[in-house]
């Protein structure tokens, strides 16, 4: 719940900047052509303004990661400046197997329940937009459900099935269980996808001689790709930072990296997981450019 | 001749309590340029898709070539669909659309090329084989579909509409190559539009629906100079229509009792039995108007008004005159041999009004269209 809220939050501060001030060229690639001077001269005070807000916000934003990349360099512990140091990466990437073996769960369990989401939810997404039949109402409105609830009661209620049915607590019923939360979003992004697209193009392979099975491989599947791939960058992200309802399921050997970095910190704040974080916002910022030039480029046919 | 001849017969369709086809039966002739005109909403397209396929019909039978396709799906049956919104694969360049039917079939690339492009240069699209339809103008994609309709090679092309999208000129250029493209492929169209013009000018025969009925056949003159209905004569073109009760018949005429204007003579063919409420339909077109009484004449109906509003647009004036009796008539006036005398009528005028018997019609009066008739006597004269 309290992640949804944040992510919200987060997209509304996006939104609102994006409105008052446009990206800079360099982020936004092939941006709006720039603007004349007469339309910046009637718009300077605007402007002015809105820079500064634009900038205390991106501070806000950014203030505490820039803290945190900046320790993870801080040559002792404590939490006063003594120097500058590589010492806590070096720990990071040769003395902490047991933080590589959570990362490797996670990673698993990101992409298994990703993927196996992205297949279950665009199917579903496939189903409920092409096929009538009578309980397609209940898929429809049971289907948010997941996404509503709050995660510590999905977290008990997934806990008490898995004890009723004898499953015992590991990476598999981590990763039911990151499936289960994370198909509602690749349906929903799919579905979106799905509305969007005339109906009549369906008729028209079918017209041409394309079987349902054809249909849906050569004609649905790459028009939707952009919502699928949307979907299932989505699930992974969910899946890598999930902690509550990770936190009911999981068993011994089946920690991952949130729920190790919470009990690596119950025992202080290690500049080790700050290092950690600094390498995983670097990679974020790394994927994220491909991934979004991807779906770019796939849009904009 | 190429093509199929279509039979539909006794088709019904209903959504729910709606009923969109209420027993429609057509036969269209192997290579015929056939247009299912109407208003929107009266069931041009879902009688469309009962011959493609994509609806099943209440009851009722399609037949194509002579064989019953009842039942079978779309790509059973020997006829492609050209969409209204074009449809086409977003994610396909021009050439892999077109080619998508061939594709299925896994032709050799060298049989698929040849075939895409000898279509492409049908629809003259050569040019644009490698661009995504995003990148065409409307026009484009509009023969984009057309070609990848036609590669199948069925007997009968189905068109839902297909220049409604399509500003007014590159409507009528596209109209011409549609019928050129049907003189070439030689195949029946069925083409469904509910622009009367459109419709006049390609087709070799028309069927006009409302409401779910089919409520003339024929040709496009048939249609025009002789309309079965108010509702036909009033949708194809403009009339003018005056309700009025048949008073006497001799030989091929009969004279109409109008009320506020007293006998109008008329052409009638057969149908116009003493007594019967019947509806007079004059085009605009036929009618003499002039600031002198043209004399008298017995095959001549004369009437007398006021000009209510002249309306200069350029090759013709159309003139709404104020009837003595009540009521007000359209008339087009020609600009042709102009310099034979320019009638110089204006606002407020007295003028007369005249045509000949033969020029106007009996047709049948439904009783919803005595309601609302626009331009005749049919509105009583306000007290
Ligand atoms: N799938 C459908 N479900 C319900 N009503 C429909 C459906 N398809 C068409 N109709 C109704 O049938 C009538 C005829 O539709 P249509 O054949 O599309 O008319 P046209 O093409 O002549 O404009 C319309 O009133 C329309 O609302
Ligand atoms: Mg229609």
């Amino acid at each position: 719940m309290k992640k949804l809220r944040l992510h919200g939050a987060y997209r509304a501060v996006r939104a609102t900047l994006k409105g008052i001030r446009p990206l800079p060229p360099r982020i936004s690639g092939s941006g709006p052509p720039a603007t004349g001077r007469k339309g910046h001269a009637k718009r300077r005070r605007g402007i002015a303004v809105s820079d500064f807000v634009y900038w205390a916000v991106i501070a806000f934003l950014f203030a505490p990661l820039v803290v945190l990349f900046a320790y993870s360099f801080n040559s002792s512990k404590s939490g006063s400046w003594t120097g500058f140091s590589f010492m806590w990466y070096e720990r990071l990437f040769l003395g902490s197997g047991l933080l590589w073996n959570a990362f490797g769960n996670s990673a698993i369990i990101a992409l298994g329940s990703a993927s196996a989401a992205t297949l279950l939810g665009s199917l579903a997404a496939v189903g409920t937009s092409r096929y009538s039949f009578w309980y397609r109402p209940y898929v429809k409105s049971m289907s948010f459900i997941p996404m509503i609830l709050p995660e510590i009661i999905v977290g008990v209620s997934l806990l008490v099935f898995f004890a009723g049915v004898g499953l015992k607590l590991g990476l598999l019923t981590v990763w039911i269980a990151h499936t289960t939360f994370n198909i509602p979003f690749v349906y929903l992004l799919v579905s979106a996808r799905l509305e969007e697209f005339d109906p009549s193009i369906i008729e028209a392979a079918r017209d041409l001689g394309a079987t349902e099975v054809q249909t849906l491989l050569r004609i649905i599947l790459p028009i939707t790709m952009p919502g699928i791939a949307s979907g299932f960058l989505t699930a992974v992200t969910l899946s890598l930072e999930d902690f509550v309802i990770t936190f009911f399921v999981a068993g011994p050997g089946s920690t991952t990296l949130p729920l190790f970095i919470y009990s690596a910190i119950r025992f202080g704040v290690s500049p080790v997981i700050n290092a950690l974080s600094a390498v995983m916002v670097a990679g974020t910022v790394l994927l994220i450019y491909p991934a979004r030039n991807f779906l770019k480029a796939y849009a904009a046919h | 001749m190429k093509g199929s001849d279509v039979t539909v017969s006794g088709i019904s369709k209903s959504f729910g309590a709606f009923k969109a086809l209420k027993g429609v039966s057509l036969e269209i002739k192997k290579g015929e340029f056939f247009s299912l005109l109407g208003p929107s909403g009266c069931g041009k397209t879902t009688l469309l898709r009962v011959i493609a396929g994509f609806e099943e019909p209440d009851s009722g039978i399609v037949g194509i070539d002579g064989r019953d396709v009842s039942g079978l799906p779309p790509d059973k049956r020997r006829c492609n669909t050209v969409f209204q919104s074009y449809a086409l694969f977003p994610h396909l360049t021009v050439f892999e659309n077109v080619a998508f039917p061939l594709r299925l079939k896994r032709l050799p690339n060298r049989l698929v090329r040849e075939l895409v492009m000898k279509h492409l240069s049908l629809v003259q699209l050569e040019g644009h084989a490698e661009k995504r339809p995003s990148m065409l103008s409307g026009g484009q994609k509009q023969r984009v579909a057309i070609a990848r309709a036609l590669i199948n090679e069925p007997s009968v092309l189905l068109l839902d509409e297909p220049l409604s999208a399509l500003d007014a000129k590159l409507r009528q250029r596209m109209l011409v190559e549609l019928d050129s493209i049907h003189d070439k492929v030689g195949i029946t169209f069925i083409y469904v539009t509910h622009d009367q013009q459109e419709a006049l000018s390609v087709s070799d025969r028309i069927a006009v629906m409302d409401q779910g009925l089919v409520l003339q056949i024929g040709s496009p003159q048939q249609i025009y100079e002789n309309p079965a209905s108010d509702f036909v004569a009033r949708f194809i073109g403009e009339t003018n229509i005056f309700a009025g009760v048949v008073a006497s018949r001799e030989g091929p005429f009969a004279t109409v009792e109008c009320e506020g204007l007293g006998p109008l003579l008329v052409e009638a063919n057969g149908e116009a039995p003493l007594g019967a409420r019947v509806s007079v339909a004059v085009r605009p077109e036929k009618i003499r108007i002039a600031a002198e009484s043209p004399g008298a004449r017995p095959e001549l109906n004369v009437l007398s008004g006021v000009v209510e509003e002249p309306i200069y647009s350029g090759f013709q004036t159309k003139y709404i005159i104020h009837l003595a009796g009540g009521g007000s008539v359209t008339v087009f006036r020609q600009h042709a041999n102009w310099s034979e005398g320019v009638p110089d009528l204006k606002w407020k005028d007295e003028v007369y009004l005249s045509w000949s018997a033969r020029d106007s019609v009996v047709v049948e009066s439904d009783a919803v269209a005595n309601d609302e008739v626009v331009n005749g006597a049919a509105r009583p004269p306000a007290p």
